[in-house]
């Protein structure tokens, strides 16, 4: 961690464990608003949800051949945003890169509830919610099994895994931490953390299982975060639709996950850092480190943009440059220009340091981030199955409805109100992590503080 | 002195979650180098099964007290091999059981599968990890006994705790005020 060169004396183990458990408990004015605003967002969501299943998926704006729209995109947009802790949380873990300690366990936490949300849009999306569990392999009496060579079952598995392995990740990240808040507590919140961290003390026993658990957890959870949005963009390459057919989709989605998913962070942690007071903790160089990520995931977008159109028109196929050349002067033309100028040309600005290192423009940058990937999703989902040459004398216009934007309202209301209540309760920055990073309290600190200088 | 959460348990789970109180002398040290140095003190001294409390995990530590490697990796192997298997079984033996043809693809077709297979993989292996991680930690707490606890041991002091009858406690307590603790206590 940077704090190494800067102050390094005032940053403590003792300060560490007290300023992150001062973040918890005594919610000010402005968090109850915002948690309103969550919560609000939600109701929006539900009440639009429960026409849904009075009225059927015909309030959607579906019109042939446009059948998955704007629920599929929040679904893709979800899981993509999911993948930036991952990837923060292990694969950054195996690569021994400090500077990830302090903003990890946030990130971590932003997975679990994005997955959360993302898992709810196949389900509002098949219209009976209540038959959802035809996807998974039970014995029935017709003895009826699941279709393993369609990629919405590899979708189901996979989903249902990285939310298993990131959930228990998160909370195993967590016993240390809550242990160490455990000791300062009082009252309910006592109990609370005395229940979940499980008799953590901290002994060399629990440490040496711990430490090599959380190993082998972050070396299993790195294949699986690459696999996720593989998974999901075979959802759309397996098919033959043009703009979809194309192999470049798994590394092309995995790398458009992680860079959504690195602004989120950002807009995240900027509010949290300001409110809870961090910034000692957090500092400007994270900030510039998780922007180097958005500048490579957001390089290889842009690379992957440029190819997709270079494929269309390199394979002379007809349906291929109709449909690219649909995409960008089509009716949607709005939505893929979006999705270019924040996706490949905003991310350049950050080649410069002093924006790389302002706080207010990389906040205000990912935030076009995100309306820009949510709007790749869109543009590849809906502007491909609406510009789809096959039978071109039966497409209508798509446009979606109140219904559409209530559910992703929703959505946002969902994972938002999850994360604040999580931030409140729970140590928002990995205690232990964090003093893992700093210098040990030692008999001869005085001796080694003049060498490192 | 403990802060655990007491949960009225019946009689064999209390066995294994609250062990009896093991009698022993707790130091309390305030930096790494004087911990290091009071465990090379008691193992030169013959003490084996002390514990060590720490805010974070060290390699110093585990270097100091020469541990043997986790079994947990056992636990992960056995359960990846497990999860990838179960993929296997379940998707071959399930399309042998339904059998439908599909785009003309073989019945029991491999590199679909392998994607499930893989999935399987991970989420067996993870949740062995686990727990391994559980069982192994509660093993050793079954053996060690509900020792003495400082809640300073998570924020920034590290503790030594070494079990002995109250005849040797002295010379224990003098050992550990030697190597540098800022406090002992007897228990």
């Amino acid at each position: 961690m940077a704090e190494h060169a800067t102050g390094p004396s005032r940053v403590t183990y003792d300060y560490v464990t007290r300023t992150i458990a001062r973040t918890l408990g005594g919610p000010s004015r402005g968090y109850f608003l915002l948690l309103g605003a969550a919560v609000a967002l939600l109701a929006i969501g539900i009440i639009t949800l429960l026409y849904l299943l009075r009225y059927g998926l015909g309030l959607a704006g579906y019109s042939h051949p446009v059948y998955w729209a704007v629920y599929i995109t929040c679904f893709v947009f979800w899981v993509g945003i999911a993948h930036s802790g991952t990837l923060i949380s292990a694969i950054l873990f195996l690569f021994r890169s400090g500077w990830r300690t302090a903003v990890y366990r946030t990130a971590e936490a932003m997975t679990v509830f994005a997955v959360m949300t993302a898992g709810l849009f196949p389900l509002i999306h098949i219209g009976r919610q209540w038959y959802f569990y035809w996807l998974i392999p039970y014995p029935n009496e017709r003895g009826l099994w699941p279709n393993f060579k369609s990629p919405l079952i590899w979708d189901e598995f996979a989903i249902g895994t990285y939310f298993t392995v990131s959930t228990v990740f998160l909370i195993m990240g967590l016993i240390p931490d809550v242990a160490a808040v455990r000791d300062l507590a009082t009252g309910w919140r006592k109990k609370l953390y005395s229940l979940v961290s499980i008799g953590w003390t901290g002994t060399n026993e629990q440490w040496r299982h711990y430490s090599k658990g959380y190993l082998y957890l972050a070396a299993l959870a790195t294949p699986l975060v690459l696999s996720v949005h593989s998974v999901v963009s075979w959802d759309f390459a397996m098919a033959i639709v043009p703009g979809w057919h194309a192999t470049i989709f798994a590394p092309y989605f995995v790398a458009g996950a992680i860079y959504s998913g690195c602004a989120m962070v950002i807009t995240l942690l900027t509010p949290i850092r300001k409110l809870f007071g961090l910034e000692e903790l957090i500092t400007v160089s994270h900030y510039e480190n998780l922007a180097k990520l958005c500048l490579l995931t957001g390089s290889i977008v842009g690379y992957a943009y440029v190819c997709e159109y270079f494929i269309a028109w390199f394979s002379g196929n007809p349906n291929e440059r109709a449909a690219f050349w649909y995409r960008a002067f089509g009716p949607y033309w709005w939505a893929t220009w979006t999705m270019i100028i924040c996706n490949a040309f905003l991310p350049l600005l950050l080649w410069i340091k002093k924006i790389r290192t302002n706080i207010t423009a990389l906040f205000v940058i990912s935030i076009f981030v995100n309306i820009g990937m949510w709007f790749e999703r869109y543009v590849i989902i809906v502007v491909s199955l609406a510009g789809e040459p096959y039978v071109t004398w039966a497409n209508a216009v798509y446009n979606p409805t109140w219904a559409d934007w209530g559910i992703m309202a929703g959505s946002f209301g969902w994972f938002f109100m999850w994360f604040l209540l999580f931030v409140k309760n729970f140590p928002a920055v990995s205690i232990s992590e964090v003093k893992e990073v700093l210098d040990p309290p030692k008999r001869q600190a005085v001796r080694a503080g003049a060498k490192r200088t | 002195m403990t802060t655990h959460l007491r949960v009225p348990l019946p009689g064999p789970l209390r066995e294994i979650f609250h062990p009896p109180p093991t009698p022993g002398v707790l130091g309390v040290f305030s930096h790494l180098d004087a911990t290091l140095e009071a465990i090379k003190k008691l193992r030169a001294d013959g003490h084996t099964d002390f514990t060590i409390y720490s805010p974070i995990p060290r390699h110093e530590i585990e270097d100091a007290l020469g541990q043997a490697v986790s079994p947990v990796r056992m636990f992960t192997l056995i359960g990846g091999i497990a999860g990838c298997s179960v993929g296997a079984w379940l998707t071959l033996w399930m399309s042998g059981d339904w059998p439908i043809n599909v785009g003309g693809k073989p019945i029991g077709a491999i590199p679909p599968y392998v994607v499930i297979m893989f999935e399987m993989t991970i989420l067996f292996g993870a949740l062995s990890t686990i727990l391994g991680i559980l069982l192994n930690s509660m093993f050793a707490a079954r053996r060690l006994g509900t020792i003495q606890y400082d809640p300073r041991f998570t924020n920034d002091k590290f503790g030594v705790f070494v079990p002995t009858e109250s005849d040797k406690a002295s010379s224990v307590e003098a050992l550990l005020r030697g190597a540098g603790a800022d406090e002992v206590r007897h228990g």
